[in-house]
């Protein structure tokens, strides 16, 4: 009897408290929320919004240097795949939230850039960048660190189960025997399948375009939300034929997926990762300094070491790991402009097309 | 009945007016918050439906764009294909193994009653994992164990099949606890007569058992049709090209920011949840009658073949939810599936995928504690206003209605609704959004409902004569409460704790909208994990959930048996 009391008691004392607690908790939480609101136009520093679509495993080893030259400055990065970014950026017109866009792709940062969103600036060394991996304009709306393409990535292990030979080309992808083994991502969402569609587009023009897809859709699994997954799908052998990018299909393989890294015949689609300053009322010395440092020496060490193509001259004579030719030879003709321009419709198009698709392909 | 206004003599009722005031006033209070919690942010949301992205009234277009794209429409076709197939399934087997558990001499049951609530503990994004092992083109059963095994079955688990098999085993759980209830209680006088009217077992099962449990069965039928039809996570994973109204969502509001276009798919989402809910309601209401004072407890009679065929079926159910987390937990150690099947911890460094390391999981204990604990607090204060209060019927009332309310709507609309009603900077709680508490805040929305009556109903065994007793005797109300009616309600009380803990621990579909950057919880990064093809670290994450969730459910099982002994034994004779 005498336990029951106490329990009851003490049950109750540390409900009320924590309910106090809770109270007292969201109160302090508001008030900091509304003073770090004042405060930020005081000493507006010391902290930046950064959205990014760059891959999450590689984010935190690019942010070291920064971090370690400007420890005063929070950086708060919104990570997600190019179609969700973008997207975001669209929907807050109006009243931006980021500060920089960091590494997203060029055909977005232009649609962001016809909409008037885009603070022109030129970071320093924007010289160094090569023209077709920069705006032509100067100051410069957006600048780009690095270049990334079409790739297949092919298990080798469960073509050779079924004896199909490995695509080396587009073309290739149509053959009636890859049907139901290829999957590619859906390029509303993703920028990697956004630059293969567009890739399409201008290797083959619009019309002849429209109808490979048409075709490749009869083959095709299905479509996923990233750039990323149809290399690992492809990895596990769960889907043996993934429409990657180069960095992702050369990575699953390093990491000893039993998949062959293949550069369609016709060329690669490619976008550029591009920076870019958020126009917006109060623009933060930060921001431009964080541009500055986004195309400094040391990222663009990093970035390299990921992906074969940076938006500076590479002096290196060596092929990078997992090509076996020059990666720039690899890239398609692409008007990034005229891809921006079409986005809208192009996948308008596609969604009509494709996305509506209900059954699952056996 | 009279109510004790009417009992107390007029001088009593005015010496209590200090007490009357505290409980009007906290009445409101209760109101208040309900009506901030669940009643403003549904409105608001019903409201965006009908403006443009702009903000503009439109009328009912975003509804007519809806209907008028052939891919919707096809959505909505194959969410309801789905969710009646699932619950058709669902029902059925919970039927069967419920019926096992309570009118059979089988033995185990106390393993098979474990075993059947464990999917409880997982997000739906884990059952479909467990599904691509499985049923995958590199699954366990379509290779036949890599072929070790003489057979193999190849399925197409992508579609309509994996969502019906993820949402079977996320619904059987619940359809089996409602049926629980139903057949625990069943007048043994029934089936006397019915076998002295020469009914043969399976008659007196057909016109006995099924009747009596006729308003279990329909309510545990639209259970789990409203849960498949507002689940996000199975159908994100297995669901392939097939798409469903969640992921139509998901896809307008995360991937192409249309909030408006969303909020018209949340309400449509909300409609077939809230006819389960008027039929729920109703149901309530006949299921009352069934049993009197003359009734005599149901005896179990032995019967060795229906023992015996009853007692394979509840092992092959309870293997099937066994095979599928044990096929998790094996995928989350090993190195690459299925080309190198040696161990790894590797899996659980998170930093290399899109889980952003472990802090998900940590931000996803926090939310979790908190929830139960405010949640819990809450909750209880809440539902013993509405019980135990005399007077102010028509607040009470009100109270009421916004209580059970939750109930009704999807977790992918409750989220949508925060977005739009906090996110205003014109709300004066607009610096919730964004924190931890706007986290917490949605979760108890979303749960409260089911915990209010659990605390609803261990209030209504509590006869209102303990608090006219301690009226008369001048103890204040409060007094009573922590003194009596605390201490008799703490299995409830603790009960109420872990559900609101468990359910945050798992859920997805409410918070998805609303976390910020920095507090991300651990199923949205499964889902981000997923989304991206790192397939093996969601199943370690989904591991790391289970497991929390088993530990915490443990611990309530033992620290609260002895509790449970002391606290009801009163209730034994």
């Amino acid at each position: 009897m005498n336990v029951k009391k106490w329990m009851g008691l003490l049950v109750t004392v540390v409900m009320m408290v924590s309910f106090l607690a809770a109270c007292g908790d969201s109160k302090d939480s508001k008030s900091a929320a509304a003073s770090t609101d004042t405060g930020s136009k005081a000493s507006a520093s010391k902290e930046i919004t950064v959205y990014t679509a760059l891959e999450d495993d590689i984010i935190a080893k690019y942010l070291e240097s920064y971090k370690s030259a400007n420890p005063d400055v929070k950086v708060n990065i919104v990570r997600d795949s190019t179609g969700v970014i973008t997207a975001k950026l669209l929907a807050e017109k109006d009243n931006p939230v980021a500060d920089v866009v960091w590494g997203t792709a060029a055909t977005s940062l232009l649609v962001l850039d016809q909409n008037g969103m885009l603070e022109p600036y030129s970071p320093k060394g924007v010289e160094k960048v090569l023209p077709e991996f920069k705006d032509n304009q100067s100051p410069t709306h957006w600048v780009g660190i690095d270049a990334w393409e079409t790739a297949f990535a092919v298990n080798t292990v469960e073509l050779k189960k079924k004896n199909l030979p490995i695509p080396r080309s587009y073309q290739d992808l149509l053959n009636p025997i890859y049907k139901g083994l290829i999957v590619m991502p859906n390029p509303a969402s993703s920028g990697t399948g956004f630059l293969t569609v567009n890739g399409l587009q201008q290797l083959m023009g619009d019309d002849a375009a429209w109808k490979y897809m048409d075709k490749l859709n009869e083959n095709m699994a299905m479509y996923v939300h990233s750039g990323s997954k149809p290399a690992k799908l492809a990895g596990t052998g769960e889907y043996p034929i993934g429409l990657s990018f180069g960095y992702r299909a050369i990575e699953e393989k390093k990491k000893g997926a039993p998949i062959e890294v293949v550069f369609p015949k016709e060329g690669s689609g490619w976008d550029v990762e591009a920076n870019a300053l958020v126009k917006k009322a109060t623009i933060k010395p930060e921001a431009k300094a964080f541009l500055d440092w986004a195309i400094s020496e040391e990222p663009m060490k990093q970035y390299n070491e990921n992906y074969a193509i940076i938006s500076i001259k590479n002096d290196s004579k060596t092929l990078p790991e997992g090509y076996t030719k020059d990666p720039m030879s690899q890239l398609i003709k692409v008007d990034l402009n005229k891809a921006a321009k079409n986005r809208e419709a192009t996948l308008a198009e596609w969604t009509k097309r494709y996305d509506a698709k209900s059954e699952p392909k056996s | 009945m009279r109510t004790m206004s009417e009992v107390l003599p007029r001088s009593w009722k005015e010496g209590r007016g200090k007490e009357a005031w505290i409980q009007r006033l906290s009445l409101l209070l209760l109101i208040v918050a309900l009506f901030i919690a669940i009643l403003a942010p549904l409105l608001t949301l019903f409201s965006k439906a009908f403006v443009n992205a702009k903000g503009q009234y439109i009328g009912l277009a975003n509804f007519t764009t809806y209907f008028e794209t052939g891919a919707f429409v096809q959505s909505l076709q194959n969410t309801s294909f789905v969710s009646f197939t699932t619950a058709c399934i669902s029902v059925l087997l919970a039927l069967v193994f419920a019926f096992a558990l309570t009118r059979t001499g089988i033995r185990g049951k106390r393993i098979f009653k474990s075993i059947a609530m464990l999917p409880l503990f997982a997000p739906t994004m884990m059952h479909g994992i467990g599904l691509t092992y499985l049923f995958g083109h590199q699954g366990l059963i379509t290779t036949g164990f890599f072929g070790h095994l003489p057979f193999s079955w190849n399925v197409e688990l992508y579609g309509p099949f994996g969502i019906i098999v993820s949402e079977v085993i996320y619904t059987f759980p619940q359809a089996y606890l409602i049926l629980l209830v139903s057949l625990a209680f069943a007048d043994q006088q029934l089936y006397e007569a019915a076998e002295m009217l020469g009914a043969s077992r399976i008659k007196s099962f057909l016109t006995v058992t099924i009747p009596n449990i006729k308003y279990g069965l329909i309510s545990s039928f639209f259970v789990c049709f409203t849960l498949s039809f507002t689940d996000f996570g199975a159908p994100k994973v297995v669901g392939g090209q097939y798409n469903v109204l969640a992921t139509d969502i998901y896809k307008q509001v995360i991937g192409q920011q249309n909030m408006s276009m969303g909020a018209a798919v949340g309400i449509i989402l909300t409609i077939p949840a809230i006819l389960a809910f008027i039929v729920d309601r109703i149901v309530e209401r006949k299921q009352k009658s069934t049993m009197n004072a003359k009734s005599m407890p149901y005896r179990i009679r032995p019967h060795k073949m229906r023992d015996a065929l009853l007692f394979i079926f509840c092992c092959l159910v309870s293997a099937a939810i066994t095979l599928l987390i044990l096929t998790v937990f094996a995928a989350a150690f090993i190195k690459t599936w299925p080309y190198q099947m040696s161990f790894t911890w590797a899996h659980f460094n998170f930093s290399q995928t899109a889980g952003e390391g472990l802090q998900p999981f940590w931000t996803s204990i926090q939310v979790a504690a908190w929830t139960a604990c405010v949640g819990t607090v809450a909750t209880f204060i809440g539902a013993y206003l509405l019980e135990k209060i005399n007077g102010y019927k028509l607040l009470r009332q009100i109270g009421y209605f916004l209580s059970i309310l939750p109930l009704a709507l999807p977790g992918l609309a409750l989220g949508l609704a925060y977005i739009f009603f906090f996110n205003q900077p014109s709300n004066p709680l607009h610096g919730l959004y964004g924190t931890i508490w706007i986290l917490v805040l949605v979760n108890l929305a979303h749960f409260y409902s089911v915990a209010f009556i659990t605390a609803t109903s261990a209030l209504k065994k509590l006869d209102a004569e303990i608090e006219m007793a301690s009226l008369s005797l001048g103890v204040p109300f409060y007094k009573t409460f922590y003194r009596i009616t605390v201490p008799i309600c703490l299995p409830a009380i603790l009960e109420m704790g872990m559900y609101y803990f468990i359910n945050s621990m798992v859920t997805v579909s409410a918070v998805m909208f609303l976390y910020a950057a920095d507090l991300k919880l651990a199923p949205i990064s499964i889902v981000n994990m997923e989304d991206a093809g790192d397939i093996a670290p969601a199943a370690a994450m989904s591991l790391l959930i289970v497991l929390t969730n088993m530990a915490v459910r443990m611990i309530y099982e033992l620290a609260t048996r002895q509790i449970r002994k002391k606290s009801s034994a009163w209730q034994n004779r």
